[in-house]
């Protein structure tokens, strides 16, 4: 269980830029609950990933993961336990390295990295087939550099990546937001094909309306640090993308957009 | 024949450093001006230890550690106390040479006469009469042995999160690695072998001079580039044997420039000038080429 107790972050507090995103924020994650978070620019959605993550600190408030405050524990440190894919899809693999060399780096997490071999040669069939599961024709190319790969296939690779090793949350930042519409589908579909076999708890921030509705058991909107909707089960399935077209409508209106 | 012999020796004493620099320029993408200091601190070292009449293979590892020190401190400055990775370089290449005087304790210690890993007992029994080809190959042998156990590191998965913290940062730091410490750890492989490269070098030389470090990471910088541009090689693990290659060739080519110089009424007092000018002209040579495979591409 994921809990987020009375955040508040502000920033560039104490001038006149000073601007409260959060003030008493509180959100809680169910275990193996796959959470799709929409809202529009600057509502908040990736700083709350961050706060989970560790990337920004928050001012006052709590994070607690199984009741265990994390509040203080660094970034790398929380990584342990989370796989993490960004909107950039250079971001989730090392460009200069090999798929082979990327797969065996990510299959180390949280066991350390030693003086033993870098390449996982034992492992190899088994990435081969890891890889031929994505349909993306990467089994045969595991000693292309990862940088050679198209945006999509990078992409599918860090996920495949990221949930490699036993973690407690997948965090997804617009992971889909940087390719083209049939790549997003695709990968999108992976994600929905992962999530469920690991069974792991998920936060997805998107854009696509229609893949929060779809894709999750439980959906957010958030509008400057709040949160507007928060509907999951039976609730969300009912929802349709007009519903929340028109929720999104009003609250961009009523800031002037 | 001396001047190919000269060439080929320092050539390849150089090529230790330029290891080194291969890892920071390269790996790390850090401008590490560290070398300027750390490789005098090997020469240093190395003076002193075999002026006391400790075994001059002592040296080579002492050196390494004490460059590997100072490398880690460069860090530390850049990791922890977030200093800008470029004037990290600098203060601890100006605080080096405050160290290096301490540890000399003279601007200049000639070592004539002196048991050197060069020439020693062992060496006088195993070469006999072709004792004039003996540096040579004792260099040869060292650098050798330090580029394949480089190669070997580079292929662990300690490594691997090496060259991953300079490729992508925020990869490592999802491996649920800090950062900063495989960063460290980079630096102090790097200046552990420009120390290396000035032990080697005083003993060659036969003297420390306390200025000899003046320029060394633009030769450590020139070697690279030639080695990763110029020769480039399609497998990694090729990029440290042209880096060493490529460190000969920029030693060839300031031999020959100060050869021919009085051609041109030029001095040896010029070869920092000239030094610099060929290094430019590399730098220049190498983009020219980039562009062009873009091109072809």
């Amino acid at each position: 269980m994921l809990e987020l107790k009375n955040i508040t972050k502000l920033y560039n507090p104490g001038t006149v830029n000073e601007l409260c995103l959060f003030e008493h924020f509180n959100l809680t994650v169910q275990d193996g609950q796959f959470v799709s978070v929409v809202g529009s620019n600057g509502s908040g959605k990736t700083s709350m990933l961050n706060l989970i993550c560790g990337s920004i600190e928050a001012d006052q408030g709590q994070i607690l993961v199984n009741g265990k405050d994390i509040t203080g524990k660094k970034e790398f440190e929380r990584h342990r336990s989370i796989g993490r894919v960004f909107q950039n899809p250079a971001k989730g693999t090392c460009p200069s390295m090999t798929i082979f060399e990327n797969m065996s780096i990510a299959d180390r997490k949280g066991k350390g990295y030693g003086l033993g071999q870098g390449k996982n040669r034992k492992k190899a069939e088994k990435y081969r087939e890891m890889l031929r599961e994505l349909n993306l024709g990467l089994e045969d190319k595991m000693e292309v550099k990862a940088g050679s790969l198209s945006g999509g296939q990078r992409q599918a690779l860090a996920l495949l990546m990221a949930t490699m090793t036993p973690i407690e949350f997948l965090i997804l930042d617009e992971h889909t937001a940087a390719l083209d519409p049939r790549t997003a589908e695709l990968v999108m579909e992976l994600t929905g094909r992962v999530v469920k076999q690991k069974q792991v708890t998920t936060v997805m921030v998107t854009h696509n309306l229609r893949y929060a509705l779809e894709y999750g058991d439980r959906l957010l909107m958030m509008h400057q640090g709040n949160l507007v909707v928060d509907c999951a089960g039976e609730e969300k399935a009912g929802l349709k993308v007009e519903d929340i077209l028109k929720t999104f409508n009003e609250i961009s209106i009523e800031c002037g957009n | 024949m001396a001047l190919i012999l000269s060439v080929l020796e320092q050539g390849l004493i150089y090529g230790v450093m330029a290891l080194g620099v291969y890892i920071t320029y390269k790996i790390l993408d850090f401008p590490d001006l560290t070398v300027d200091g750390s490789f005098p601190m090997g020469a240093a070292i190395a003076a002193v230890m075999i002026t006391e009449g400790m075994h001059p293979l002592l040296t080579l590892f002492v050196s390494f550690a004490a460059g590997g020190a100072a490398g880690m401190l460069t860090g530390i400055i850049h990791v922890k106390l977030k200093v800008r990775d470029l004037l990290s370089g600098i203060i601890m290449m100006t605080a080096l040479y405050t160290v290096n005087l301490r540890i000399a304790q003279k601007a200049n210690v000639p070592l004539y006469n002196k048991e050197t890993v060069f020439e020693n007992e062992l060496i006088r029994g195993l070469f006999g009469p072709l004792e004039s080809a003996a540096p040579l190959i004792v260099i040869a042998v060292i650098t050798v042995i330090v580029k394949y156990l480089l190669d070997w590191y580079l292929s662990t998965q300690s490594g691997y999160l090496l060259r991953a913290v300079g490729d992508n940062d925020t990869f490592v730091t999802s491996m649920g690695v800090e950062k900063g410490r495989v960063k460290i750890i980079g630096l102090a492989i790097a200046n552990g072998l420009a120390a290396l490269g000035g032990c080697l070098f005083a003993q060659q030389q036969r003297f420390f001079d306390i200025s000899m470090g003046t320029g060394t990471v633009v030769i450590g910088l020139a070697s690279v580039i030639i080695g990763t541009s110029l020769l480039k090689k399609a497998s990694f693990l090729r990029v440290t044997a042209s880096v060493v290659f490529g460190s000969v060739l920029y030693k060839a080519c300031v031999a020959l420039a100060l050869r021919y110089m009085k051609v041109i009424h030029l001095q040896s007092k010029d070869l920092k000038l000239v030094t610099s000018v060929l290094f430019l002209m590399i730098l220049v040579i190498a983009q020219e080429r980039k562009k062009k495979v873009k091109k072809n591409a």
